[in-house]
């Protein structure tokens, strides 16, 4: 039933199919009923943590939940910027998520133009590597690099985070970034040398320009990844002072309990530089995915 | 079909030897010769110097910890070695036969692989579903379900694990109001779903679930796109049912992109620990310990770093088979070509 719905639709010659056509438009209907169900049920709890920040703390702390609020407020909000260590967190992340990925940005580049460009003994051993480092469960790395930064004196600072942050997003990088250096033809860059460039300057005027897209898609990425990150955030650094955003939402969760309607406006904070960071790079992604990690 | 058309999407990457510094308006084809060999030896060293940085970064992050984890699993190192104090002495395989011969640690890895047999099962089905119906709405329904998709995607870890533990919560939570009001049964105010660790890990599955969703459908759609029409169509004009041309048109092209989504599944699902650690406010009882939770707990709270090392151990070389797969997948659709 589902397959002939669509191929009909898109070929009005086709007279076989053509007979279900009533059949077909109410399947249709029903497909989309379900799928905004689905939509409903996978944008709730955004939805939640949205309407909750905003909530009244009476109806927070209330026995009777209901779906809609009945006035808003920015008191959550307010109780929430100021607590503690608010203004340290923004910096931390931004310090430690920004710098991770400028310095992944530039190592993911030279590596994927590496493999991208040039056939060398251990580029496929390099690229296995590569994606075999990715599988290695974070707690596994937590314990020895814990004891390797604590022995170097890394545990509080900020560079610790980031030599972690930034090889974490290295891997799937550099293969992102190879997905869009396999698409740049080599001939480009060698008639722009014939025209006189050196190799930095056909580099910088002509392959860096079209490899750009592919830059931005790959350093939100790993800026997403590092902005959202927690374990290790959490046992590198116990300094109040240098948490990160996502281990300070934590000190709205006392002994006495959680202070819900100041953790969600926290919460809403926090994602939205992401949500917009991901409505940005959706379809870049889904190219750079395609491009780079599925055709190859 | 896969082989021919990741073949065709790129040019393969050819040693062209290209001149940086030998540059001018001289005409190539005349000293193209004596230029190529001596442009050779260049281009033999150029993509070495570009991947050191990553070589190094990498080996400094992964392999060297890694080979740090073997030799400290087969030591016995606590906080005095922490500290510096004392030599940290070696033990052989007793980390492992102690734990190997602990039955905790069976309960725990059975419990890991249940829950990661769960985890993939439904999120794999689910987002599979999702990105066929995908196929076959109109377009602003569509476009609704990709918004909502990404909205799940994007939210951070911690602020989900926020949200779902706010909608559980056993006195505030939404889950245990809208119970109340369907079956009028009042018991289900006030109702701790951690109490019970299957109720527990139902919403834990929850979690898990709803945050993987959304990458399968978008990975599962785009591969979805590319399945040619005009095979379908044909198909089914020769009379083959929807499900058969699924099952000979449409997976056949699916599968090498459902498989490496899967194999990430597993191992991803394998490794939950966030979603976990943060719903029980970051004290996880016994019996919500999975492998990962159970070597953290081992190493910084028992801190018995070698313990927590032999286990992290045994579960890299529990997954390792399953990376050996996701690796075969890869150099089959010609990704490490």
């Amino acid at each position: 039933m589902s397959t002939s719905t669509r191929t009909s639709t898109s070929t009005a010659t086709d007279t076989p199919a053509q007979v279900l056509r009533p059949d077909r438009k109410r399947n249709r209907l029903g497909y989309n009923i379900v799928a905004l169900v689905t939509a409903a049920l996978m944008a709730f709890p955004v939805y939640w943590l949205i309407i909750s920040s905003l909530r009244p703390n009476h109806e927070i702390r209330s026995y009777d939940q209901t779906l809609w609020p009945s006035s808003l407020t920015f008191d959550n909000f307010a109780r929430a910027v100021e607590q503690d260590n608010f203004g340290t967190a923004i910096r931390s992340s931004l310090i430690v998520s920004v710098t991770a990925v400028v310095g992944g940005m530039i190592i993911a580049t030279l590596a994927a133009l590496a493999i991208g460009r040039f056939r060398f003994f251990g580029r496929k051993a390099l690229m296995m590597v590569m994606i075999l480092v990715q599988m290695l469960p974070p707690t596994a790395m937590l314990i020895p690099i814990y004891l390797q930064l604590n022995a170097m004196g890394g545990i509080d600072e900020y560079w610790g985070l980031i030599v972690v942050y930034l090889v974490s997003t290295l891997p799937f990088a550099t293969i992102m970034i190879r997905g869009f250096v396999i698409n740049i033809p080599v001939e480009l860059e060698e008639s722009a040398m014939v025209d006189g460039c050196t190799r930095m300057g056909a580099f910088r005027r002509v392959i860096f320009p079209l490899l750009a897209p592919g830059l931005a898609a790959a350093s939100i990425f790993a800026l997403v990844n590092a902005w959202n990150e927690y374990l290790f955030a959490y046992i590198l650094i116990n300094d109040n002072s240098k948490y990160t955003l996502n281990v300070w939402l934590m000190t709205f969760t006392t002994e006495r309990g959680t202070d819900y309607g100041a953790l969600m406006a926290a919460s809403t904070l926090i994602s939205i530089p992401v949500v917009i960071f991901f409505m940005i790079i959706q379809g870049k992604m889904a190219t750079g995915l395609t491009s780079g990690a599925v055709k190859g | 079909m896969t082989a021919a058309d990741t073949k065709a999407a790129g040019p393969p990457p050819v040693p062209v030897p290209r001149g940086p510094e030998v540059t001018g308006p001289s005409s190539p084809a005349k000293d193209a010769k004596p230029r190529a060999r001596r442009q050779r030896k260049k281009g033999e060293l150029l993509p070495y110097l570009l991947i050191l940085p990553a070589i190094l970064a990498i080996a400094a992050v992964y392999v060297y910890p890694l080979i740090k984890t073997v030799i400290m699993s087969f030591q016995d190192m606590g906080r005095a070695a922490l500290w510096g104090n004392g030599e940290t002495p070696w033990v052989g395989f007793e980390q492992f036969t102690n734990i190997l011969g602990d039955p905790e640690f069976w309960q725990v890895t059975g419990r890991t692989v249940v829950f990661m047999t769960i985890c993939v099962v439904l999120t794999m089905g689910i987002g599979l579903l999702i990105a066929l119906m995908m196929l076959r709405l109109s377009t602003w329904v569509r476009l609704v379900l990709t918004v909502a998709l990404i909205a799940a995607w994007s939210m951070p870890l911690m602020v989900a694990a926020s949200v779902f533990r706010w909608l559980a919560d056993s006195d505030y939570g939404l889950i245990n109001t809208l119970l109340a009001d369907l079956t009028g049964n009042e018991d289900w105010l006030g109702h701790n779903w951690f109490l019970d660790p299957w109720q527990g890990f139902g919403i834990i599955t929850l979690l898990v679930v709803w945050g993987a969703v959304p990458f399968v459908v978008i990975t599962m759609y785009a591969a979805l796109t590319q399945v040619p029409k005009e095979l379908e169509e044909a198909a089914s004009l020769d009379g083959a049912s929807a499900f058969g041309v699924y099952r000979f048109v449409t997976w056949p092209v699916i599968k090498p992109v459902f498989t490496m989504v899967a194999t990430l599944s597993v191992i991803w699902d394998f490794n939950v620990f966030g979603q976990i650690w943060l719903l029980r406010g970051n004290k996880p009882e016994p019996e919500y310990e999975t492998l990962g939770l159970y070597s953290f707990s081992k190493a910084f709270e028992s801190t018995s770093f070698s313990q927590g090392s032999a286990i992290a151990l045994i579960t890299v070389l529990m997954l390792s088979g399953v990376a050996v797969y996701y690796l075969r997948q890869l150099i089959k659709t010609g990704e490490v070509e």
